[in-house]
């Protein structure tokens, strides 16, 4: 794996996790209204963490 | 469900994880690894979600909704920093043979054995209650399937006695097994490849088994997950789908993100399957998204499963955290529940084994062995055996310290409170771990103070209270305080309310830890083997070998010795051969290196630990008495370092030195391409002058051809003259470059120097005469001769006299004198003198001195340098002494002819 590329760009996506993950974003979720059906906040952490998942893949995917 | 149901299906199951772990260590001891493969990391990495996580987040989310996914959430961050942080840590344990957390702080720290000890005490402290989770999950879950169709609450549940106790069995029989694929044999990598193939197997068994689970109560008993909601809206459950921070519920949250990121580095069973049984490093990449991608799928179902029971049951008597079964069994799904029943025991189980396994390294090799091996109280030759023997008894009495725990005290805790009490524990590593992974200033004290701090405040405000709650401590200490001191209330701790009981521990016993850590660390001095281990872990990309500079020698024999008592004598054989072979040794050496005691020491860590490797190869090296050795080394190591530094300062002096040289060089050429230009230019414009005249002259003398005879002869003597000016610089310019590239041809023979004063003296008399002064010659007779060319000699003395013509006044002399074997010659002349300043220019090339009225003189310049290189070559010296007003004096020396010396 590219280390010079790499490092940076998970330590970053570990940064939006946990800014994600964590309020005071994390608040602007936490309403009690439904999204299709599903409780906004689970929508969104789910989401959250999906994406998070997703974007440590796509880094690992191009560096390698 | 008839009870014997329930115990041939786990008896079949246990038979299968047997039956993988023994294939997996097949397949390992013929080359042909199952688990060499980066998906098996990643699905062994999930030996994170135990029970805990099997039954305890649904009934964590049927009080809390989400309340339960930062525990999951935090491990995703971990990974994604895995490259920095995990690779680091396998990359460190690899190259020092690293094999449990213990001894990676106590390598850390100096090869400290009381941080080794500490840290296996506080691993053991804080695990056992995790186990005893594991163990009241197992027979919990297996009471209330055999009372199927009836299901009851956990708190109907009476414990059974001791011999009918199902937990006990599972306990007993998960020691065997571990002792069977954990113990097998002492390996320096302390492998365990049957086991990790049974770990991984296990992970897809929980999975599939909660999917299952999922799928059935979302879409078999619901209509999908709107239906749910919707139903769950009506029953008035809308507070699960919402966080609020009216309840602390965001301090909360964020501890247990910041926890479980700490966790999945910390926890003894994931460093073990993270680092020790990492077969390749490249592996991590795709765990990184792997694994957390395994936590997403495990959890998805979660909420719908605690919904569903929510709302199956109501606030009736089933316990929440048992809804992943007792949905199944609500509805008669009977071949549901007991696959149910099967993931749950494989959650425990990996928890268990890998838990296990790892406690015993950390037992045997960081608190045991340091310990006997100081004491002297064990014979070498007993050691392999003994260290098997403390890790088969540690895992018992682990194993058997958990079920007394889960038969004593596990009945009053939820599952979530007793596993966030020991990721609270293990969280006390993470100061002194990742201080020691990116901070070469953190000492073994400040890990010491500050690993000891937080353990104690997390004794005080966790354990302690859930001993109070199971009824150990009177109730009183955890509502009133101890004696009635209520600032001291461990929940209330110096009346700080308004937290969780989890994050009101986390911050003190944060707070005196990484205080702890950092104030020591800076205020006290490193002890003298630190500084090298340090700069080992925190550089490890940047150094790929050992840097430590152990001194000790060894015979080759003891060291096989040493070696094969631990390694098997074929292990042995294999690892000297491998050194040999990549230093090209043909015959081993009958006395070991330093490099090669090194290396046996590592390969010694990885059975028996760093701080007791030491100890052991200290035994067989020689002239190091244990005590002194270690003294001896760390003196050792100091001056070494010091010596190196002093080496650098005095090269980067030298280069300094030779810089400065080197500059001055620079200069001086520069000066002498300056000096040439000059001198050829000078040169140039000699020539030019006469040129320029007979030139002039010439072509008169052409363009008119009826010139008067008179005028003629006039134009004529002047272009002879003008030549006779041309020639003596000419020969200058050549007897200078030929004296100054060596080619001069010189015809050496014994002169007489009074001959040559006189003749030349003969010849400048007309001189002096013009200008109307004097020569007086004082030549002694006799004079020894020198050896010299006479030519040459003629032409100084000629230079010398010219030059004291054109100055002197009214007398001039000439002196020849005999002075310590040496002719010395003195023309004196009583003209205005020479400066100071100008005694060494007009040694110089086309320089001239201004005379005292500031006159310059006639002449080319260059005959005081021809005469001075000379007598040089002559082996002689040339100098004036002048006093300016009243004369100068040049004078020369030669060394007389040898044989007349003496």
């Amino acid at each position: 794996m590219d280390e010079e590329r790499a490092t940076p760009r998970l330590v970053a996506v570990a940064a939006l996790g946990l800014l994600l993950f964590t309020p005071p974003l994390l608040s602007l979720f936490d309403r009690d209204i439904e999204v299709a059906g599903i409780p906004l906040l689970w929508a969104y952490l789910f989401l959250a963490w999906a994406l998070i998942i997703g974007l440590v893949a796509a880094v690992v995917r191009r560096s390698s | 469900m008839q009870p014997w149901v329930v115990v041939v299906a786990s008896a079949g199951y246990l038979g299968l994880l047997f039956a993988v772990a023994y294939y997996g260590d097949r397949r390992a001891d013929t080359g042909r690894s199952i688990i060499d493969n980066s998906t098996v990391y990643a699905l062994s990495l999930a030996v994170y979600a135990t029970s805990w996580t099997y039954y305890g987040s649904v009934g964590r989310a049927a009080t809390t909704g989400v309340g339960f996914l930062p525990i999951y959430l935090g491990p995703t961050l971990m990974l994604a920093l895995g490259w920095l942080v995990l690779r680091k840590i396998i990359r460190i344990s690899r190259r020092n043979r690293i094999t449990s957390l213990a001894d990676f702080l106590s390598a850390r720290y100096g090869k400290s054995t009381a941080l080794g000890g500490l840290v296996t005490v506080i691993a053991v402290i804080g695990i056992v209650p995790y186990i005893a989770l594991q163990l009241k999950a197992v027979s919990n879950t297996f009471e209330i399937l055999v009372r199927y169709p009836v299901i009851v609450s956990t708190t109907e549940l009476s414990q059974p006695p001791l011999v009918q106790d199902h937990a006990l069995y599972v306990a007993l029989l998960l020691a065997a097994f571990t002792i069977v694929f954990g113990t097998r044999h002492l390996d320096a990598t302390e492998r365990h490849e049957g086991m990790v193939a049974a770990i991984a197997f296990e992970s897809v068994v929980k999975l599939v088994a909660f999917l299952m689970v999922g799928l059935f109560v979302t879409f078999g008993l619901f209509g999908g997950l709107g239906d749910l909601v919707t139903r769950a809206a009506a029953a008035d459950l809308r507070h699960l789908f919402t966080l609020g921070d009216d309840t602390g519920g965001y301090s909360s949250w964020l501890w247990l993100t910041v926890l479980s990121m700490l966790a999945i580095l910390l926890l003894p069973r994931q460093w073990q399957i993270g680092v020790v049984e990492n077969v390749d490093e490249r592996h991590l990449t795709r765990a990184m998204w792997l694994f957390p991608l395994y936590l997403l799928a495990i959890n998805a179902f979660v909420l719908p499963v605690a919904l569903g029971g929510l709302i199956r049951f109501g606030s009736g008597p089933v316990d929440a955290d048992t809804y992943v079964l007792a949905l199944p069994m609500a509805e008669g799904q009977r071949a549901l529940a007991l696959l149910v029943f099967i993931g749950g025991l494989s959650a425990a189980t990996g928890m268990i084994i890998v838990e296990t396994i790892a406690l015993s390294t950390m037992v045997s090799n960081s608190l045991v062995l340091p310990f006997l091996l100081r004491r002297h109280a064990v014979r070498e030759r007993d050691l392999p055996r003994l260290v098997l023997g403390i890790r088969r008894t540690t895992i018992v009495v682990v194993l058997l310290l958990g079920y007394a725990y889960f038969r004593v005290a596990g009945e009053t805790s939820a599952l979530v409170s007793i596993g966030l009490v020991s990721f609270a524990a293990v969280a006390q590593f993470a100061p002194a771990l990742l201080g020691g992974l990116f901070w070469k200033g953190g000492t073994r004290d400040g890990a010491l103070v500050g690993l000891a701090a937080g353990f104690a405040v997390w004794l005080y405000t966790l354990l302690l209270p859930s001993f109070a709650e199971s009824g150990w401590l009177p109730a009183s200490f955890l509502f009133e305080g101890p004696f009635g001191l209520g600032f001291l209330r461990p929940r209330e701790l110096f009346g700080l309310t308004g937290m969780d009981p989890i994050s009101h521990a986390m911050f003190w016993s944060m707070l005196v830890n990484i205080g702890g850590y950092v104030g020591v660390s800076l205020a006290r001095r490193p002890h003298p083997a630190e500084p090298g281990q340090a700069a080992l872990f925190v550089d490890v990309k940047t150094r790929p070998t050992s840097a430590r500079l152990w001194r000790g020698r060894a015979s080759m024999d003891d060291l096989r010795r040493l070696l094969e008592r631990f390694l098997g004598p074929a292990g042995a054989a294999n690892a000297l051969d491998a050194y040999a072979s990549r230093l090209g040794w043909t015959q081993p050496p009958v006395e070991a290196d330093p490099e090669l005691v090194d290396h046996v020491e590592t390969l010694l860590a990885g059975a028996v630990g760093t701080a007791s490797a030491r100890v052991l190869v200290g035994s067989v090296v020689t002239e190091e008495r244990p005590g002194i050795d270690e003294v001896m080394e760390i003196l050792d190591e100091a001056s070494q370092v010091r010596a190196y530094s002093r080496e650098l300062e005095a090269k980067s002096r030298e280069l300094e030195a030779v810089t400065a040289d080197l500059r001055a060089a620079n200069e001086r050429l520069r000066e002498l391409d300056q000096l040439k230009d000059d001198f050829v230019s000078t040169v140039s414009h000699e020539l030019r002058t006469p040129l320029t005249s007979i030139r002039a002259f010439s072509e008169i003398l052409l363009d008119n051809p009826d010139l008067s005879v008179d005028d003629r002869q006039q134009f004529l003597r002047q272009v002879v003259e003008e030549t006779e000016r041309l020639t003596p610089l000419i020969n200058q310019v050549l007897d200078l470059s030929k004296l100054e590239s060596g080619r001069m041809e010189w015809e050496i023979a014994a002169v007489d120097v009074g001959d040559v004063v006189r003749g030349s003296a003969e010849s400048a008399r007309q001189l002096f005469a013009q200008r109307g002064a004097t020569l007086d010659v004082h030549v002694p007779h006799a004079l020894p001769p020198v050896l010299a060319d006479r030519d040459r000699l003629v032409q100084v003395v000629l230079n010398l006299l010219s030059n004291a013509a054109k100055f002197t006044r009214t007398t001039a002399a000439v002196d020849v004198s005999v002075h310590d074997g040496q002719i010395r010659v003195d023309v004196r002349d009583d003209g205005p003198g020479i400066n100071t300043a100008d005694q060494q220019i007009i040694f110089e090339k086309f320089r001239q001195g201004e005379d005292a009225g500031g006159d310059r003189p006639q002449g080319t310049g260059l005959g005081l340098p021809i005469s001075r290189q000379i007598v040089e070559h002559l082996g002689g010296s040339l100098w004036v002494e002048s006093d300016p007003g009243r004369g100068s004096t040049f004078s020369f020396t030669l060394p007389m002819a040898k044989e007349e010396r003496s």
